[in-house]
C-alpha cells in the first residue's frame, strides 16, 4: 500500500499535537505535495493523550483511516511512553523523535523491542531559550521535518514564516521567536540526522 | 479561474457558504460541526460576506429560524450534527412539507448512547424519512461541490424542498486536504440570485404558510411533497452537469469506481468510499475483479439505478455506518436489497454494519469483506446476514 509517507503524532491535548499536524500539512501543501492532516480525539479535554496524523504523497490519497505502520512517529509528552505504545506499527526503517531531556539509549529500554532510529530533542529547553515559554510543538514540527525530509529545510522554514506571519499577525513579537526555535531544533538534531549529507540548505 | 489550496471540510464548507452569500444563518453550536458557524460568523465580522447571523439556544430554535426566513422570502441555512438534528426532528418535517428550498450542512456524528463525539451516520439515517433531499460527500472537495450546487437544486421550481449537504465528522471535517476552489464570482454566477415567487413578506400577493389542512386536501399536500422529491433526480442531475461545466468535476447520483467488469462491488457512503477504493486498486493489482460504488444522493433513493449499476456482478457489500435496531441490518441494507428485489437482481447481497461512533475502517477490513464473499460464494456457503464489521472480539 502506498499512502506516501506517513506520520503519527503523539501529545495531550493542549500541547499542540494537532497543530503541528496541521502545520505540517499545510506547509507541506506549499512543495506541491498531495496532504492529509487529522486529529483522532478521545476524551475532549486538556492532557487527555491525543493522536494526530500526517500523510504527504506525490500521489492523490484516498485512505480515510487512521495510520497504523507510520514511518515516522513524534512523542511531544515523553510521560504518554508509560501509558502509550508509541512504536506500535512503527516500521523498522523508520524513526522515533521523542521530546526529552533523556538520550536515545535512555529511552530504548523503554519501548517495547523497537530497533529503529530513534532521535531525542529537549524540546522545553529550545523553546523556553527562544520563545521564553514551553510550546513543544514548533520544536518538535521542525524535528519532524528534519527527520523524516519531507520538504527540503530552507523552503520548510520560508513557508513557516510566512505562516507565523499569518498567524501571529496581531503578535509580530513571537515570530522570531519561533522561527528560532526551529532554527536551533535544526541545529540540535543535524549531526544525527541520516540524510544529511545530501542535503545542501 | 480554479485555486489549488488545502483546507478542511469545514473550513471548506464555510469558504462555500461565505461565495453563496446567503441572507440567513441561524446557528448553535455542536461538536463536530461548530467551526462552520464559527468560521462563517468571523467571516461576516470582517465584511466578507453579509449574512444576517442569528445565534440562537438550541437547534430547534435554528431550524425554525431557518423556516421563519426562508418562508420570509430569505435564502437561509443552517450547521448541525447528531443531537442537533435530533433536536430539529419536528422542524425538519415542517421545512420539507412547506416546501422550504433551505439548506443544512450536517456533519454527520453518532446519536447517544453511549455519548460520543465521532463519526457514523446515524444522525443523518434517522432523518432518512424527513422529506429532505441528502447528499453525503467522500472528502473536503466534495463537501464543497456538493455545498455550492446545493441551492440550484432546492429551490428548482420542480423542487422546492430543503436540503441536507453531509460530511463526515472529524474524519473529513477536521481532515486537511488538498482541493481546488472557485473563484467567488463563478460561484455568486452559479448560484444566482434567489427570487422566490412567494414568500411571506410580500405585500402584493399574501400566502399563509403552515396552516391547517383538513383530511380532504392533506393527503394531497403530502403527495406533491412526493413527487417533488422524484423530481429532484434529474435536477440534481442537471445540476451536476452545469457544475461539471464550470469545474471540471463530474457528479451524478452515485459513483461506480471500477465497476465495469466487477464480480464483486461494495456499496458505501462517505468517506469510506476513499479508502474502499485504495482497496480495490490493490487488489486490482492482484487480479480481483472488485469494485466501489459511492452512493452521493441517498435522498431521493436512486434505487432502480443501483439495481441496474450492481446487475452483473456476483455479490454486494452493503456497508452502513448506522444500525437501525430493527434486528434485520441498517438502512441502507434495506433499501438496496429491496431495490434489488423490485428490479429482479438475484445476487448475494450482504449487510455489514461498520464504523459506529467513529470506529476506523481500514483498507484491511475492506480486503476481507472482499475475501469472505469470494471463498464463501466459491464454495456454495451463505454469507452470514447481517454482521459487523471491526468489532472487539
Amino acid at each position: 500500500m502506498n499512502n506516501g509517507y506517513e506520520i503519527r503524532w503523539h501529545g495531550r491535548g493542549g500541547q499542540g499535537a494537532k497543530t503541528a499536524a496541521l502545520l505540517l500539512a499545510d506547509v507541506a501543501f506549499q512543495t506541491g505535495a498531495y496532504v492529509q492532516g487529522f486529529p483522532e480525539y478521545g476524551p475532549e479535554r486538556m492532557g487527555a493523550p491525543i493522536t494526530a496524523y500526517n500523510r504527504i504523497s506525490q500521489n492523490q490519497i484516498r485512505v480515510h483511516s487512521n495510520i497504523y505502520t507510520p514511518d515516522l512517529v513524534v512523542v511531544v509528552d515523553e510521560t504518554l511512553l508509560e501509558s502509550v505504545d508509541v512504536t506500535a506499527g512503527l516500521k523498522e526503517n523508520g524513526a522515533l523523535i521523542v521530546n526529552t531531556k533523556r538520550s536515545a539509549e535512555e529511552i530504548r529500554p523503554l519501548l517495547k523491542g523497537y530497533k529503529g532510529e530513534i532521535y531525542t530533542l529537549d524540546a522545553r529547553e529550545i523553546s523556553v531559550k527562544a520563545l521564553g515559554k514551553y510550546f513543544p510543538n514548533s520544536p518538535m514540527l521542525a524535528a519532524a521535518v528534519a527527520v523524516s525530509n519531507v520538504m527540503g529545510w530552507s523552503s520548510f522554514m520560508h513557508e513557516m514564516r510566512a505562516s507565523y506571519q499569518h498567524k501571529f499577525a496581531k503578535k509580530p513579537e513571537v515570530i522570531d521567536g519561533n522561527m528560532k526555535a526551529l532554527e536551533m531544533t535544526y541545529q540540535a538534531l543535524e549531526k544525527d540526522l541520516k540524510h544529511n549529507k545530501k542535503m545542501s540548505a | 479561474m480554479a485555486r489549488k489550496d488545502r483546507m478542511s471540510g469545514n473550513e471548506a464548507v464555510s469558504y462555500a457558504i461565505r461565495q453563496i452569500n446567503p441572507d440567513v444563518m441561524p446557528a448553535f453550536p455542536i461538536t463536530p460541526s461548530t467551526e462552520i458557524p464559527q468560521m462563517v460568523s468571523t467571516y461576516i465580522a470582517n465584511g466578507e460576506m453579509d449574512t444576517e447571523f442569528i445565534p440562537v439556544e438550541s437547534e430547534h430554535s435554528s431550524m425554525s429560524a431557518t423556516i421563519g426566513a426562508e418562508a420570509a422570502g430569505a435564502r437561509s441555512l443552517t450547521a448541525t450534527s447528531s443531537a442537533g438534528l435530533a433536536l430539529m426532528w419536528e422542524e425538519l418535517l415542517l421545512a420539507a412539507s412547506n416546501r422550504m428550498p433551505c439548506a443544512l450542512a450536517l456533519v454527520n456524528r453518532t446519536l447517544s448512547g453511549p455519548i460520543n463525539i465521532n463519526c457514523d451516520h446515524s444522525d443523518g439515517m434517522g432523518a432518512r424519512d424527513t422529506g429532505w433531499i441528502q447528499i453525503y460527500a467522500e472528502n473536503n472537495q466534495e463537501a464543497y461541490d456538493n455545498f455550492i450546487q446545493a441551492y440550484p437544486i432546492a429551490e428548482h421550481a420542480d423542487v422546492h424542498l430543503p436540503i441536507m449537504i453531509c460530511q463526515d465528522g472529524f474524519i473529513t471535517s477536521h481532515a486537511v486536504e488538498n482541493i481546488e476552489l472557485l473563484e467567488d464570482d463563478e460561484v455568486k454566477n452559479f448560484v444566482g440570485t434567489y427570487e422566490p415567487e412567494e414568500y411571506l413578506l410580500n405585500p402584493g400577493k399574501p400566502i399563509s404558510v403552515g396552516p391547517y389542512s383538513v383530511s380532504n386536501y392533506a393527503m394531497e399536500a403530502k403527495k406533491n411533497q412526493e413527487i417533488a422529491l422524484e423530481n429532484s433526480k434529474a435536477v440534481i442531475l442537471e445540476v451536476a452537469k452545469k457544475f461539471e461545466a464550470l469545474s471540471g468535476r463530474s457528479y451524478g447520483l452515485f459513483e461506480e469506481y471500477r465497476t465495469e467488469d466487477a464480480e464483486y462491488i461494495m456499496l458505501l457512503i462517505g468517506s469510506a468510499a476513499g479508502t474502499a477504493k485504495a482497496a480495490v486498486d490493490e487488489l486490482r493489482e492482484q487480479g480481483k475483479k472488485v469494485g466501489v460504488l459511492k452512493l452521493r444522493v441517498f435522498r431521493p433513493f436512486p434505487a432502480d439505478e443501483i439495481a441496474h449499476a450492481l446487475r452483473h456482478c456476483k455479490a454486494v457489500a452493503i456497508m452502513d455506518r448506522c444500525e437501525s435496531y430493527n434486528g434485520n441490518g441498517g438502512p441502507l441494507g434495506s433499501e438496496v436489497t429491496a431495490a434489488l428485489f423490485k428490479n429482479r437482481v438475484m445476487i448475494t447481497a450482504v449487510n455489514y454494519i461498520y464504523g459506529l461512533a467513529g470506529r476506523d475502517f481500514t483498507v484491511d477490513h475492506v480486503k476481507d469483506i472482499f475475501a469472505e464473499m469470494e471463498d464463501d460464494l466459491k464454495n456454495g456457503r451463505e454469507t452470514k446476514q447481517y454482521q459487523y464489521v471491526g468489532l472487539r472480539k
